[in-house]
């Protein structure tokens, strides 16, 4: 799960990560009153979407008057901002966050990252801040350095403090810094936080670090576990088919295409898209119902797929485990019963209780066209969605 | 042979008791699976299927001689009943429940580097539909009867495609000395290479496919391995062509975040590898037919 910019300032903050001073506002009002709070004589107006880039993208704006942050505020407030993170459809803006600019020397990179290949948490610092990491590894690697954490007693002074010289501060910056790295260390632990990236790290004027920016997500299976992580969800920044799903526990993403695809488990679901490409189609969706799939789930899912516009067909294709062919077969049927689905279906069945799950579907006088295999379905879905293959 | 399992390991079930435990117990029996007893704490002293109930994994192992375990625990509790096998000497943990923390992963998977390497617990999953070595014993959800056994090793991250790679070998009369799922998750208990490691020493497996999907440097690392070790041949797949970057396809581990993470990337440095990597998710029969020479 992403949380916004402010969001993840307030929980570093709270663990003795140095930010600036700011506000969030939902309305331009509210940015000048925040400008007047904070006081001073330059702010920065930010958009909040889950995504970065925003600089570049016109999300952010340095103001030097409180008229300057109403414009921006007003500006921002209500658009999409697409930047090259959001993809071309861009995220909805519905919150603002005023900070007190802060005058800087110096930019750093400050991140960590769960990672795979070690099993560890891993810390990448860098004096290349405000670059995209993406960017330094491709044209600068040698100025990335990294640390891993040993799980059974955390994060060391020493490996802060070997990252604080490294970065090339002075011993007053170094000591800033070794505390920002250690409290940073603390909020992503015990917040389960999946990846935390501070960039860029400012070095003021008077030698303190400062986190100018901050983005944080979070390890969606520990959310049982933090509650407070849990509530800053913002379904805005969602697709809404997808903030739909989520809240009736299916995997569902949305894609480009065309055939709309309902499955079971994350892997066939991943294959089943894969097919239909080889097959020379284009899959709508990913969506995985999951295991022990009841008649209702199936429904559910049917009517999120369907509400894709783009939509031309439907292809069901369940490999039962712990799920049973039965109860898809009787959810299929009552979906097209209660939704009026017009749309071509394809259905392909193997697993548990296929033979019982074959006959519900035989006996109910659905048109419906069935495959034998993942192939089969695949390609029948192709050139039904084509309008050259009708059910029989 | 088989690896990890057979008729013969003594499985206890951790949760046993409960409607997930209570369902799959009775299939791995009826399957064969010798489950000598179930751990649920608090009733302990008490009965199950027919078999004894006990508090502790350490009470069910000395009472029980048992080797091996599966877990049907509840997420937040889930790594401590791993670690709580590491702690009795089981030898082999599969761990079926989806949604661990990640955090739990790293420091269950830093606790079992505690134990030297000959009593190291062996943990498989979590997320996965478990293991079955056809014929024999299963430890896990699967539907038994598509699996037949046979001569080929299968892996697989994701459980559905395992299945899938099950049915299409069975079609063509090609069975499985046995099948791991090592799960969807960002860190595994036990990842490709370990289990290729086995199947390269197990004298009835003539041929290992493994299925990946996209995320993680997992098949990158173990077809690299293989080029090293491994003189018997290996088909390679990996699902996700078409997922898009930066997306969760379903299992937390299934991201495109760096590069090497994409199925293409992946199928590519299995293909340099010298795996023959099967063309798309309907060919893992056929290609394992082809390197079987059949």
């Amino acid at each position: 799960m992403d949380v916004h910019e402010y969001q993840a300032k307030e929980l570093l903050g709270s663990f003795g990560v140095p930010v600036a001073k700011g506000a969030v506002a939902f309305s331009p009002d509210q940015a000048v009153y925040a400008a007047t709070e904070l006081g001073g004589w330059s702010w920065a107006v930010k958009a909040q979407i889950h995504a970065g880039a925003r600089g570049k993208a016109g999300g952010i704006k340095i103001c030097k008057t409180y008229h300057e942050v109403r414009e921006a505020a007003q500006d921002m407030l209500g658009k999409r901002l697409v930047t090259h993170q959001t993809g071309p459809e861009g995220k909805p803006v519905q919150r603002v966050y005023v900070e007190a600019a802060e005058p800087f020397e110096k930019e750093l990179y400050l991140g960590f990252v769960l990672d795979r290949k070690a099993e560890r948490v891993r810390v990448i610092a860098s004096q290349e801040g405000g670059m995209e990491i993406e960017e330094i590894a491709r044209t600068n690697p040698d100025a990335i350095l990294q640390v891993t954490v040993e799980p059974a007693v955390g994060l060391q002074a020493f490996q802060a403090r070997e990252l604080a010289f490294r970065l090339g501060l002075s011993i007053k910056q170094a000591q800033s810094c070794v505390s920002t790295i250690m409290n940073a260390y603390r909020a992503f632990r015990d917040c389960d936080a999946q990846m935390l990236e501070i960039n860029p790290l400012v070095v003021t004027k008077d030698d303190r670090v400062l986190a100018l920016d901050a983005k944080m997500s979070f390890d969606d299976n520990a959310l049982f576990r933090r509650p407070n992580v849990a509530d800053m969800y913002d379904p805005s920044q969602q697709d809404p088919r997808e903030a739909q799903a989520a809240e009736h526990n299916l995997n569902y993403i949305g894609l480009e295409g065309d055939i709309g695809c309902i499955v079971n488990g994350a892997g066939l679901a991943m294959a089943t898209m894969d097919m239909i490409k080889h097959a020379g189609g284009e899959p709508a969706n990913f969506l995985d119902v999951g295991g022990g799939a009841s008649p209702d789930r199936i429904e559910t899912a049917m009517k999120l797929v369907v509400s894709d516009d783009n939509v031309k067909a439907i292809l069901v294709n369940i490999f039962a485990g712990i799920n049973r062919c039965d109860w898809v077969a009787k959810g299929v049927v009552q979906a097209c019963a209660n939704l009026d689905i017009k749309l071509p279906l394809i259905v392909r069945l193997a697993g548990t209780n296929v033979e019982e799950g074959r006959r519900i579907l035989e006996e109910s006088d659905l048109k419906l066209i069935t495959a034998e295999t993942l192939a089969e379905a695949a390609e029948k879905a192709v050139l039904a969605c084509q309008g050259k293959l009708q059910a029989a | 042979m088989s690896i990890l399992i057979d008729e013969k390991t003594p499985v206890i079930v951790q949760g046993m008791t409960g409607d997930k435990g209570t369902f799959h117990a009775k299939e791995m029996i009826e399957y064969g699976t010798n489950v000598v007893g179930g751990v649920t704490p608090g009733k302990g002293g008490g009965r199950h299927l027919d078999r004894p109930l006990f508090n502790t994994v350490k009470e069910a192992v000395q009472e029980t001689g048992a080797e091996a375990s599966i877990t049907f625990v509840a997420p937040a509790f889930c790594s401590d009943a791993i670690m709580e096998c590491a702690d009795a000497g089981i030898r082999l943990v599969c761990s079926i429940t989806d949604g661990i923390p990640a955090q739990d992963m790293m420091r269950v998977k830093r606790y079992l580097m505690r134990y030297p390497r000959e009593r190291r617990t062996m943990m498989v999953g979590p997320n996965c539909a478990g293991i079955i070595s056809p014929g024999k014993a299963m430890l896990g959800i699967m539907p038994g009867h598509i699996y037949l056994q046979g001569n080929v090793g299968v892996i697989s991250r994701s459980g559905t495609l395992g299945y899938e790679a099950a049915a299409q070998m069975k079609d063509r009369g090609i069975g499985i000395t046995t099948s791991v799922g090592i799960g969807g998750d960002p860190i595994n208990g036990s990842s490709f290479l370990d289990h290729l490691a086995l199947f390269e020493e197990d004298p009835e497996t003539d041929a290992v496919l493994m299925i990946g999907e996209i995320g993680g440097p997992q098949e990158a690392e173990a077809s690299v391995w293989i080029k090293d070790n491994m003189s018997k041949p290996v088909v390679g797949f990996v699902a996700g062509l078409t997922a898009p970057k930066g997306r969760r396809m379903g299992h937390a581990g299934a991201i495109i975040s760096a590069t090497g993470d994409s199925a293409a990337e992946k199928a590519e440095i299995m293909r340099a590898n010298g795996l023959t990597v099967a063309p798309n998710p309907s060919e893992f029969g056929s290609t394992v037919a082809k390197v079987l020479g059949l």
